[in-house]
């Protein structure tokens, strides 16, 4: 497993996710502190390509060996992508959290939201 | 305001260890050191041990100790011999089940472990049903921990630290282990692997779990035991066992002898002649997702435990299922928080070394 990060170019929202923002577009994953609580990730239940994100809400499932968990939208948009290598490799998340890891890609609908978020240095900040 | 956690004597090698402590029936538990996955192979390929000090003991002395024991326990507790083991049931009046456990028998007096869960109200049962029996009871939780050594090569490891020959499987022996005195070793166990368990009194515990990780065996927490015992089908009280569940709907009418007239055992052996309406059956997810705990079956049924298996590579599980669908081989379909997923009933156990 991977050490802990918190990578300088990302945006991050309380829930533990992160969001890698380019342009109209982000790409949504789960934080290092997150993988780690979960500990080894066995299954990834994706949302739909093209369905709605809404910041703040649950969109997909996250299941380690003991337990489920729902991850939250950062930000609200329209998937236009899922990690379809996560169903081969879920351990990715623990392994990768901010590469291979990533769980969707989606169009965002209120970029004003990228806002709401914190930077790396007070998101890691808040763990503590 | 919430009691404060119960800690096992070996709580500061779990601190050391770098083990992630979880609240579990009342006790600060470790449920993983280094990971589930890697502590589940440790056991099936190597050895891994485990602190299961939580698991409670009731010690069972005085003349009427094996007539007391015939009454509550449902397994013919005569058949016990002693140094050995055996398995049973705790049964209300209607046969739901209170607890399971493992008895001992060691000359005069008997050792029966409970789950963590239910000492409390064991103990409040055993206290109860001994009216009328020339019997002592003693809580003996606080006195002995108790280690589960487990895996193709943990008997290797406890062997080498122990002044005497291992027990084989289902017999105790009481032994010296890594300089303590009065272990009593167990070949019983909650793996489906070989191994023993070990329950030591309390202050020796540290130096028996030193001893056993120096000589091999790789710490291992709830979590990875959860894994392990799914696999090979052992139930788990308050998951595949409950008070509304009787033992023979469980699968584990081979443990009630009706004929001792246990308490329960008139509902018990009522159920065995009219089949159960409801069987606990093993399953195998054959699509995507994970069957978990309260997942309801269409058309009826619930799951109790499920889990990906890291043996099999494949999300497996246990449920009770109406009796006509309980056979190996059939389809269901679980609801899985809202999506309908596929599996099949399988036999017992799910994983074996052979397969």
């Amino acid at each position: 497993m991977a050490a802990a990060s918190y990578p300088d170019d990302l945006k991050y929202h309380a829930e533990h996710d992160w969001a890698r923002i380019d342009g109209d577009s982000a790409t949504l994953g789960i934080t290092w502190f997150a993988q780690d609580q979960l500990g080894e990730v066995v299954y990834f239940d994706p949302p739909a390509v093209g369905s709605a994100l809404t910041k703040d809400q649950p969109y997909a499932e996250i299941e380690s060996v003991k337990a489920v968990s729902d991850v939250v939208a950062p930000l609200s948009g329209e998937v236009t992508e899922v990690n379809e290598g996560l169903s081969d490799s879920p351990e990715n998340v623990n392994e990768d959290p901010y590469g291979d890891g990533w769980l969707v890609k989606i169009k965002l609908s209120d970029v004003s939201e990228v806002e709401d978020l914190m930077d790396a240095s007070s998101y890691e900040g808040s763990l503590s | 305001m919430a009691d404060a956690l119960q800690r096992t004597p070996l709580h500061d090698r779990h601190v050391a260890a770098g083990a992630r402590l979880v609240p579990f029936a009342g006790w600060e538990m470790p449920v993983q050191y280094e990971g589930i996955r890697a502590e589940h192979e440790a056991v099936r390929g190597r050895a891994g041990v485990f602190d299961v000090s939580h698991m409670g003991e009731i010690e069972t002395s005085g003349p009427d100790a094996e007539a007391f024991l015939q009454r509550v326990l449902s397994n013919d507790v005569t058949k016990l011999k002693d140094g050995g083991a055996q398995y049973s049931v705790l049964c209300q009046d209607d046969g739901g089940v209170l607890d399971d456990l493992f008895s001992y028998r060691l000359g005069d007096r008997f050792l029966t472990v409970t789950n963590a869960s239910n000492h409390e109200s064991d103990l409040a049962w055993f206290r109860k049903q001994a009216e009328g029996f020339d019997v002592e009871l003693a809580d003996r939780l606080h006195d002995l921990a108790m280690l589960a050594v487990q895996g193709p090569e943990a008997r290797g490891i406890v062997a080498g630290l122990a002044d005497g020959e291992l027990p084989g499987r289902f017999k105790t022996a009481t032994l010296t282990v890594a300089g303590q005195d009065g272990v009593l070793v167990c070949g019983t166990g909650y793996t489906g692997e070989d191994g023993v368990e070990l329950i030591v009194p309390a202050a020796g515990a540290p130096a028996v779990w030193d001893a056993v990780t120096q000589a091999g065996a790789q710490p291992a927490g709830l979590g990875a035991r959860d894994t392990l015992r799914l696999e090979v089908c052992f139930h788990l009280y308050g998951n595949d066992l409950m008070t509304t569940r009787g033992p023979i709907e469980a699968g584990l009418g081979w443990c009630c002898k009706e004929d001792t007239g246990f308490v329960g055992a008139d509902a018990v052996r009522a159920a065995r002649e009219s089949g159960p309406a409801e069987k606990l059956a093993p399953f195998a997810v054959t699509g995507q997702g994970i069957a978990r705990q309260g997942n309801p079956v269409l058309g009826g049924g619930e799951v109790t435990s499920g889990t990906m298996s890291p043996s099999l590579g494949y999300a497996i599980g246990m449920a009770y299922l109406p009796a006509e669908k309980a056979e190996p081989g059939t389809e269901i379909e679980i609801d899985v928080r809202g999506k309908v997923r596929t599996a099949e009933v399988r036999s017992k156990p799910l994983y074996s070394k052979e397969t």
